[in-house]
């Protein structure tokens, strides 16, 4: 893809990431940063091709070793907003 | 074959544009992520959102692991490398679903604290590694040369994860308290932190014409170091805006990398998260009154207060003890609570939760206010209430509530100090002069409990809620007073 179609997606996404942001209410702001949080540790997807390329070893280590702490991320952060999420009740009447 | 073929096609080397279908699978993913977001408009449809996201991260990683399977020379399927690589997301899930389930929610600002870092971590070693191997990223000619613009943006994606790590890490320390929570105020630092500024845009900048390593792991080391020289000077109760700003950066991080790669769901993400803590940043400033550039040059609190500090101790105040706040709120029509980090610092959560209860079944009317920079993080107090099992329908925003002070009959403060402070509002030479505050003075009864009279809180104050007439000062811990005062009720209520 060239530079200027995804630098069209990017700005568009910030526009988006404006308005749904603002539409978040604020009791969830600390679930917000934990959901991106995990979001961001889509940069699993550089991690993993860096660990199934060929041709070099160091630079398949430092794959591996971002697959890890992007799964960390991953998993922990779905998991503890989860956690919080569940934990947001209405009054029972 | 189906999978090989897909393989094939992936192999041809050149980004994630290849297949169009993984294009388009990045693309549900990107959009799921923006649902997932959407979902936190309301509790109600959080934890639908929350799967969304989670659906997304899954159609994200198995379309890499499809289209980008480890291959051996002669093309077949790297059994090998996919354990490996399996094994990795193994360790890093148990670490990760561990960690989630045993934190406590007090401790939750440390924990995204954490976790921005290893965002920032991983996009300096993504970036490290597409660099030392970057024909298998797509943005090399045949040469090895790398293409301009991937330099680019290799550069701002490594800068920016080192300043997302070492800045994440400073503000951990910090929130864990294995650091002091007071500025470190280094000489010079605006000049340090201007010159590093410069260098690494500068490096950036050059390494456009130059590939060489030298300059890549420059640039690398440099933005760790300002990473920490920038967090070192900011205090405490500013961590709110750090641990946005960090969120922040870590969305760019990966939109950057996403640039690299081409990958339309790291660039939509990043886009996302990237205005989601800039937003978050901007609300907190604005709780506050300050600019973001003041909070970002550091240093408030550290020297405030000595010159007004004599005539500090010698205004009357009125103690009161658990029984006097017993017997007070339960002859009232409507409490209002006032949580602070203070009631985070105790645990005291739990035992307010016993308290509203009682007070509840005596026919008092309980209502939470909370101000947006209460806490250490965005929303700190509503999550510690929400786990103490308080309806989030009795838990009110700043603006909702401030009207309704004038009508309650006792204001309940317990561990906040600043955002309760009536100078913000009268006092021009005040620090904290303009940030939007509870009205807790305009309550016929304030209740007020403080560890003791000694102590400001930390924008170095003086409050003047606690001299006057109405005010009951409840001098002690946050959460032995709330056990105090719920044993106080229980007794009277028969």
């Amino acid at each position: 893809m060239d530079f200027i179609a995804i630098f069209s997606i990017f700005v568009l996404a910030c526009f988006v990431g404006y308005f749904v942001v603002w539409s978040v209410t604020p009791a969830l702001h600390t679930p917000l940063m934990s959901v991106t949080n995990a979001i961001s540790s889509v940069i699993i997807v550089g991690a993993l091709i860096a660990s199934a390329a060929a041709g070099s070893a160091s630079s398949k280590w430092l794959g591996l070793a971002a697959v890890v702490m992007a799964s960390i991320n991953i998993f922990g952060g779905f998991a503890v907003t989860a956690r919080m999420l569940a934990m947001y009740k209405k009054k029972e009447r | 074959m189906e999978f090989q073929s897909i393989l094939s096609a992936a192999s041809g080397g050149h980004g994630l544009a290849v297949n169009p279908w993984a294009s388009v699978a990045y693309l549900v993913a990107g959009v799921l992520f923006i649902l997932a977001l959407r979902g936190l408009s309301s509790p109600a449809t959080a934890q639908a959102g929350n799967r969304f996201g989670m659906a997304g991260m899954l159609i994200a990683v198995v379309t890499t692991l499809l289209t980008h399977a480890p291959a051996t020379v002669d093309g077949a399927l790297d059994t090998i490398g996919l354990v490996e690589i399996l094994v990795a997301i193994g360790i890093g899930a148990v670490i990760g679903i561990v960690m989630a389930r045993r934190i406590a929610m007090t401790a939750m600002p440390q924990l995204v604290a954490a976790f921005h870092s290893l965002v920032g971590l991983a996009a300096v070693a993504v970036a490290a590694a597409a660099y030392l191997n970057p024909q298998a990223f797509g943005i090399a000619d045949a040469a090895g040369e790398i293409f301009t613009v991937s330099r680019i943006e290799m550069g701002l994606g490594i800068a920016i994860g080192a300043i997302t790590f070492s800045g994440s890490v400073i503000a951990f320390l910090k929130l864990n308290g294995n650091m002091s929570g007071s500025p470190i105020m280094l000489p010079g630092r605006h000049i340090i932190n201007l010159g590093t500024l410069a260098a690494i845009i500068g490096l950036v900048a050059y390494f456009t014409f130059d590939q060489s390593p030298w300059v890549f792991w420059t640039v690398t080391g440099l933005s760790f170091a300002i990473g920490f020289l920038l967090i070192i000077p900011i205090g405490g109760a500013d961590m709110p805006v750090v641990v946005s700003m960090l969120n922040s950066y870590s969305g760019w991080a990966a939109a950057a990398m996403g640039f690299t790669l081409g990958n339309t769901a790291m660039i939509i993400t990043g886009a996302l998260v990237g205005s989601s803590g800039a937003i978050l940043s901007y609300i907190m400033c604005r709780a506050m009154n300050r600019s973001f550039i003041s909070v970002i040059a550091g240093g408030f609190g550290a020297d405030a207060g000595p010159s007004d500090g004599g005539s500090k101790e010698q205004r009357p105040w009125k103690p009161g003890s658990a029984e006097d706040a017993a017997f007070l709120m339960s002859q009232a029509d409507t409490v209002i609570i006032v949580p602070g980090y203070g009631m985070a610092v105790a645990q005291a959560q739990h035992a307010l939760r016993e308290m509203a209860d009682q007070l509840k079944k005596e026919g008092v009317t309980v209502k939470y206010a909370i101000h947006p920079v209460a806490g250490r993080m965005p929303g700190h107090m509503n999550v510690l209430l929400a786990e103490a099992n308080v309806p989030y329908d009795e838990v009110f925003e700043l603006e909702d509530i401030n009207g309704e002070f004038a009508q309650a009959d006792v204001a309940f403060v317990i561990g906040a100090n600043d955002v309760t402070n009536p100078s913000a509002k009268t006092d021009k030479t005040s620090p904290i002069y303009g940030m939007p505050v509870l009205d807790v003075e305009k309550a016929k009864t304030v209740l007020f409990v403080k560890r003791s009279m000694g102590g400001v809180g930390y924008a170095g104050v003086d409050n003047d809620v606690f001299y006057m007439d109405q005010t009951m000062m409840l001098l002690g811990d946050a959460k032995k007073m709330a056990d105090d005062i719920v044993k106080a009720l229980s007794g009277s209520g028969h």
